[in-house]
């Protein structure tokens, strides 16, 4: 029937092009009359955007979340959110005739018995891993290039806070199909809340309704899963891209680029064009991976059951940082004072993480107040620019790391030939070396390229031609850099420490001294870009 | 046509083959002809005598053997863990040193001086059981060790669970009877001989049903699902991002 109706108005169209545009110029009309719109479309439609790979990552998160929220909707009309038990019988034979919950049963029904039922649940989780990974992308991108500072701090505790909250919905849906792997998962996250002292056990009857697993725990994710969290994951995303707008996009210091002006491609209509093709592209890439890759077989886990743990028990990704911190505890951290247990082996991987999260969180304020620095950024940093910085983030990209590797501590062991026990004793190591090792190379590491910056920017590439001058002298013949490359080499900010001032009341605080002494800290080490003067005299050797 | 063809020449031998081979085990327990038994006696004296004692009596290399049964012997040299290529903190598998004969010889040479678990009847390895009580059965009393898809997992002091895709019926049997390395053993009134082909079923049921959702990544949960979407999906999507962006040159 489809196809007779588009046959039919297929010629039509063509045989007429006026009509279509006379169509589209009324049908606008309308529209603005209405809406008065148009302001809006000249607005956003005007929109700068500058072209750069990793300026692309914040998209491939909204695109994912896109597809998350297409999918997950075609499986909330056949998910059952309930624990009531029903006797399997879909068609899946090793499971037939056992006992499990409805959530359970639903979701196999999803998988074997609903035409691209397998193949939706494949594509919603797939796209789930990408979504966070790609947000976890972003955000690097974001820190090391400086692109948090003033006026974007918000939109950075924004875009953190939509970090955080797409952990929740990945753990709420990971635990939703009631299957083994899953209810491990919450039986730890249960174990986790009861190890805070004195309300911890109250806090854990309150969520699962009573004792593990009780009969609430599935409909109450449910309803976090399907309405809180994506409610408020909407509202923060507009809200991150209106600052988006309003802020305009940064940039990559280049010839022709100020922080005044914003060079690229406007969005209407190439930028859109390339970005709708991305969408399709990127929901390409995860309906192939979900075609030909199984994603949490549910099958192989079986209904929930208290009793078994299988090997290979970990979380989705992202939640691994927070296992890995558990399982990097050492044992006998445990103490019983006045009949009371306190369990450190919790409390320290809780209170560590919590203090990692809020640190990231608030680094942009940190930074800003180290730094002193009021005015507004538009240009980029290179990493090697701000080696402190960097050579921070490269720390805290190792920690975090660490705490991953830890979480899939069993299966690097039975797959290198390993001990366990070898390989988590050499992850507590990186874990608290490695990012000291992180921070001292890369801050080397950055400062080193900045001084071969100012070497190629005053005296040019070596060619590798050698002469021979009149005199017997051999030299090497310099090939000087082209203005639009050494503008990217020279141009970005000399930072320098603060100097201490005392304040109104002509004292100085100790407050003041903490600051200058962290501002020492941040700006000591420094390689100062290369002036005009310089550049005049480089030019004449 | 040809490849029919081949596929069905090669099922005809590798079937007939097993049967031949299964039903010579169960012969070796049944009636060990004394003739078989000094053969496995000889075979013992070369190849296993100098850690586990001329009498089975064991040796400090080595633990006695006496009790442990032709299947144990038929699981041990059968599957290659003995004759042990080194000292480790568990028996490596390895090419299989001794031929069935000559393994079934042994066990039934073992197996006459001291009673002790027979090598299983086919029936019980038809894996025509339960796959559901299997399964769960398998879940329960093995997935802790072996993960829920027998993929394997990791114990103390580098000694594993192995994956147990590809392993023959017999010898899951006989390592559930005798409880090799490190594993537990299973007894008849923990697991019921039923039970036991119950869990063959089941795992012969993930052999031969690979996953409905396509390749596995070796069925190791979300370790290998995140590095996947790391490395090939987020690689892909990076690749797209750096491509849309180029400038001609």
């Amino acid at each position: 029937m489809t196809n007779l109706l588009t046959k039919d108005e297929a010629p039509a169209a063509t045989t007429t092009p006026t009509k279509g545009s006379r169509f589209t110029a009324a049908a606008s009309n309308y529209i603005e009359d209405r809406t008065s719109i148009s302001g809006a479309v000249k607005e956003f439609g005007r929109k700068i955007f500058p072209d750069h790979w990793s300026f692309m990552l914040g998209e491939v998160s909204l695109y994912s979340f896109v597809i998350i929220f297409l999918t997950g909707s075609f499986l909330t009309f056949f998910y059952q959110a309930s624990m009531a038990t029903v006797i399997y019988d879909g068609s899946y034979v090793p499971l037939k005739g056992l006992e499990m919950s409805t959530a359970m049963s639903s979701s196999l029904h999803i998988s074997f018995d609903l035409r691209g039922g397998l193949l939706i649940r494949q594509i919603h989780h797939w796209a789930a891993l990408v979504f966070v990974a790609a947000i976890g992308l972003h955000m690097l991108r974001i820190y090391f290039t400086g692109a948090f500072r003033k006026p974007r701090e918000l939109n950075w505790v924004i875009g953190f806070v939509l970090f955080i909250l797409a952990m929740a919905e990945g753990f709420t849906g990971y635990s939703l199909p009631d299957d083994l792997l899953s209810g491990n998962g919450l039986r730890i996250i249960e174990g986790m809340v009861q190890g805070i002292p004195f309300v911890g056990t109250w806090i854990s009857f309150l969520v699962f309704g009573g004792d593990f697993p009780g009969t609430a725990i599935v409909g109450r994710l449910y309803t976090l899963h399907i309405l809180l969290l994506p409610a408020i994951i909407v509202a923060l995303i507009a809200m991150h891209l209106v600052f988006v707008i309003v802020h305009k996009h940064t940039q990559f210091s280049g010839p022709g680029k100020t922080e005044n002006n914003v060079v690229g491609a406007p969005i209407l209509p190439m930028f859109a064009a390339k970005a709708g093709g991305f969408f399709f592209i990127v929901f390409g890439i995860i309906v192939l991976m979900a075609s030909f890759f199984t994603i949490n077989p549910i099958w192989n886990y079986g209904p929930y059951d208290p009793s078994p743990v299988s090997a290979g028990t970990q979380p989705d990704w992202y939640i691994g940082f927070a296992d890995g911190a558990l399982r990097l505890m050492p044992p006998g951290l445990e103490v019983v004072l006045f009949n009371h247990t306190y369990s450190f082996n919790i409390l320290i991987p809780l209170v560590v993480l919590g203090l990692f999260i809020l640190v990231v969180l608030i680094y942009p304020f940190i930074e800003a107040w180290i730094t002193g620095d009021k005015r507004e950024h538009h240009l980029l940093d290179r990493p090697r620019n701000v080696p402190t910085r960097t050579a921070i983030g490269a720390a805290g990209v190792t920690f975090y790391a660490s705490l991953w590797a830890a979480a899939s501590s069993d299966i690097v062991a039975t797959h290198f030939q390993l001990s366990i026990e070898g390989v988590i004793h050499t992850v507590q190591a990186t874990t608290i070396l490695g990012p000291i090792a992180a921070y001292l190379i890369t801050k080397r590491v950055c400062i080193a390229l900045m001084k071969k910056d100012r070497e190629i920017a005053l005296h040019g590439y070596e060619s590798g031609r050698i002469v021979r001058l009149p005199g017997g002298e051999y030299i090497e013949v310099h090939q000087p850099v082209d203005e639009y490359e050494r503008w990217k080499l020279v141009n970005f900010t000399d930072n320098k420490p603060l100097m201490i001032r005392p304040n109104a009341k002509g004292q100085i605080t100790g407050l003041q001294k903490v600051r200058v002494g962290m501002s020492k800290w941040f700006f000591e080490d420094r390689i100062s870009p290369v002036t005009t003067k310089e550049l005049e005299h480089g030019d004449h050797h | 046509m040809a490849t029919v063809a081949l596929i069905a020449i090669g099922l005809i031998f590798t079937g007939g083959g097993y049967a031949l081979f299964s039903s010579t085990a169960t012969a070796g327990t049944s009636a060990s002809s004394q003739t078989t038994i000094d053969e496995g006696k000889k075979l013992f004296a070369a190849n296993c005598a100098s850690c586990h004692g001329a009498a089975l009596q064991g040796t400090a290399a080595g633990p006695s053997l006496i009790g442990v049964g032709a299947a144990s012997v038929d699981f041990q040299v059968g599957t290659g863990r003995m004759p042990l290529a080194m000292s480790g903190p568990q028996a490596m598998q390895k090419p299989v040193q001794f031929s069935p004969d000559q393994v079934s010889a042994m066990a039934a040479y073992v197996a006459s001086l001291s009673p002790g678990p027979a090598i299983p009847d086919a029936s019980l390895l038809d894996g025509k059981g339960d796959a559901t009580n299997g399964a769960e059965l398998f879940r329960i009393n093995c997935a802790m060790c072996h993960n829920v898809a027998g993929a394997g997992g990791a114990l103390t002091e580098g000694k594993f669970a192995p994956p147990l895709t590809g392993v023959a019926s017999v010898h899951i049997y006989e390592a559930m009877l005798t409880g090799p390395q490190n594993m537990p053993v299973f007894n008849n009134a923990n697991l019921t001989p039923e039970d036991k082909r119950d869990i063959i079923t089941y795992l012969k049921y993930l052999e031969a049903n690979p996953s409905p959702g396509g390749y596995e990544l070796g069925s190791l949960g979300p370790v290998a699902e995140g590095l996947f979407v790391w490395i090939f999906g987020l690689g892909a999507i990076v690749a797209v991002t750096i491509w849309l962006t180029a400038k001609s040159n």
